[in-house]
């Protein structure tokens, strides 16, 4: 009996999802009182193998064959469960993540295990699998329980605290070559949106909307997020008249986020961009109208004109910076 | 060609969510259902083919669910979809709902099974990989484009961290779909007309139990009091953030 984590990798190194991931999976099996594994599929340095020790994981099944170069979650969900079958694993842990939310359903079907998405808090092995996750966008949570003993669960991003559990990791070859009608939807190549920050990774997100008046006055809120090391987003409204690239846009139907940090910057707050980030830890709400109902999820409001506050907010982040 | 597509009755995403008292399910009283936003993608796209690109398409549109999902299959018809199937079934989780899909599909052979990325009340995005591998098909998630070649060659784009794949693969495949896929479509009057006429079968399914049960909803914690800071010192919001190691 174990616990597995598929530790993905973004070209090659592991990103804090992985590692929140892993945290997640640790604390599972130390509550299972088993150890935890985890795989790696395609070309991972030795080192950053080793890494994932700081967060628990004591053995690391290596699956470096170059056929798994480019992601294709037919052969990847083949080999995870090749090796979740060799360690017996009772929950595969992975991060929500796209690549994630690809090959868990398929580790689900070829361990007969249940599939659990976007899980928000520790699930209870003793009973059921028990835990939270959200539904409805957002607008609701779920409790949920299994009567299977094996689970796979994906860990909804920004949910769960980074710890560090240190051991020491062994890396172990794992040969595994997955017939080639695994290979069946083969990545070609990726075309990046932009060199900015990935917005559903970003610890912080500046995002702005109708109340910029147009896509010309964008500056200060590019100034803002690079200040902050932030990713931007946008609201409906604005991408849909170009103002901003649609993979910018967050809400319901967008891309739904969960940063520590959302700035929304003239945009009233509409039910359906609430569902996309509300989730936020913590969320500051820049609007002229004392009406707008994004207030009403507000951590902080400042009710007044953007284009005087957010200039002078940069003025202060800047100075808070200096000062350092 | 055969295309099915996958539907989810939701409710509006206008809706206020409100859970029956005891928490066992939502309180559907006066909540408009909808097409799963991101299961009308595939629609469309079936659509487009047919239309823009002079393919020969049929196109089934499928739901699991109770009674009450005939008028959102009835939509699904008028916006053009051949022919309905209801699985007389509640739709319980994501592994009951895959099941009874792939069931279904199975002996029909389609060509393609187009689902929303996710749908917009359980959230799982689960059911179309499930189905992928019930059914031992490729399967694309995420698609943001998908273009026929030669020989049921396909390429489709999908979403990734910071970027856009482009991924090749072959017929017949399971496709998850978002923004981008195709433009919406509005129901026209001759369309809501024909949809009358269009056949809609129900069938008792495969009696697929549920894995995953729901035991109770609720609603997210409530925010506190809204800090508000005055327009005219906004630096009292970096001290505030800074304070409390928010940045």
């Amino acid at each position: 009996m174990s616990v597995l984590l598929f530790a993905e990798n973004a070209q090659g190194t592991f990103k804090k999802a992985t590692f929140e991931a892993a945290t997640y999976a640790y604390d599972l099996a130390q509550a299972m009182g088993t150890t935890l594994s985890a795989v790696s599929v395609g070309q991972v340095s030795e080192e950053a193998l080793a890494s994932l020790g700081k967060y628990g994981v004591s053995n690391i099944y290596d699956v470096r064959d170059e056929k798994f170069n480019a992601f294709v979650n037919t052969a990847y969900a083949a080999a995870i469960a090749n090796v979740a079958k060799k360690i017996d694993a009772k929950a595969v842990v992975m991060t929500q993540s796209y690549n994630g939310r690809a090959v868990a359903p398929r580790v689900a079907v070829k361990l007969r295990a249940t599939p659990i998405s976007g899980v928000t808090s520790m699930v209870d092995p003793a009973d059921g699998f028990k835990a939270l996750r959200l539904s409805y966008s957002g607008k609701g949570v779920q409790s949920f329980r299994t009567d299977n003993d094996k689970v796979v669960l994906t860990v909804k991003g920004n949910s769960y605290q980074i710890t560090e559990n240190p051991v020491t990791a062994e890396v172990i070859s794992a040969d595994f070559s997955a017939s080639e009608e695994n290979f069946d939807a083969i990545a070609k190549e990726i075309i990046k949106a932009s060199e900015g920050i990935s917005l559903t990774e970003a610890d912080t997100v500046v995002s702005a909307g109708r109340g910029m008046k147009g896509p010309e006055n964008w500056g200060i809120i590019e100034e803002m997020a690079e200040l902050l090391g932030a990713a931007t987003a946008c609201s409906k409204p604005t991408a849909d008249m170009d103002w901003r690239p649609h993979h910018e846009h967050v809400g319901q139907t967008g891309i739904q986020i969960a940063p520590n940090l959302y700035i929304a910057i003239g945009i009233s707050g509409a039910i359906q961009h609430l569902a996309g980030v509300s989730s936020s830890k913590t969320i500051v709400v820049i609007n002229k109208d004392p009406e707008a109902p994004f207030f009403k999820v507000a951590d902080y409001g400042i009710v007044g004109d953007l284009f005087e506050v957010v200039p002078k907010l940069n003025a202060a982040i800047r100075a808070a910076k200096a000062a350092v | 060609m055969k295309i099915l597509v996958c539907i989810s009755h939701v409710p509006d995403t206008t809706t206020k969510i409100q859970f029956q008292e005891d928490g066992s399910a939502l309180n559907s009283t006066g909540v408009t259902f909808v097409i799963n936003p991101y299961d009308e993608y595939g629609l469309s796209r079936a659509l487009d083919f047919q239309e823009k690109e002079g393919k020969q398409v049929s196109i089934t549109a499928l739901s699991v669910g109770g009674k009450e999902v005939e008028a959102t299959l009835r939509k699904a018809l008028a916006i053009g979809a051949e022919s309905a199937v209801r699985v007389d079934k509640p739709a319980l989780d994501s592994y009951q709902v895959a099941k009874e899909i792939a069931e279904y599909a199975e002996p029909r052979e389609f060509d393609i099974i187009f689902m929303g990325k996710e749908s917009i009340d359980f959230n799982s995005a689960m059911v179309p990989g499930l189905v992928a591998e019930m059914l031992g098909m490729p399967f694309v998630s995420f698609a943001t484009d998908m273009q026929l070649g030669e020989e049921g060659a396909v390429t489709l784009k999908r979403e990734v961290d910071g970027g856009v794949e482009v991924v090749e693969s072959q017929l017949p495949i399971v496709v998850s779909c978002q923004k981008g896929m195709a433009e919406w479509r509005i129901p026209k009057m001759r369309g809501i007309m024909a949809a009358r006429k269009k056949p809609l079968a129900v069938i008792s399914g495969a009696n697929a139990e549920e894995q995953l049960a729901t035991t109770s909803f609720s609603y997210p914690p409530a925010k506190g009091d809204t800090v508000y800071i005055d327009a005219d010192a906004p630096e009292k919001l970096i001290d505030n953030l800074i304070e409390k190691g928010i940045i």
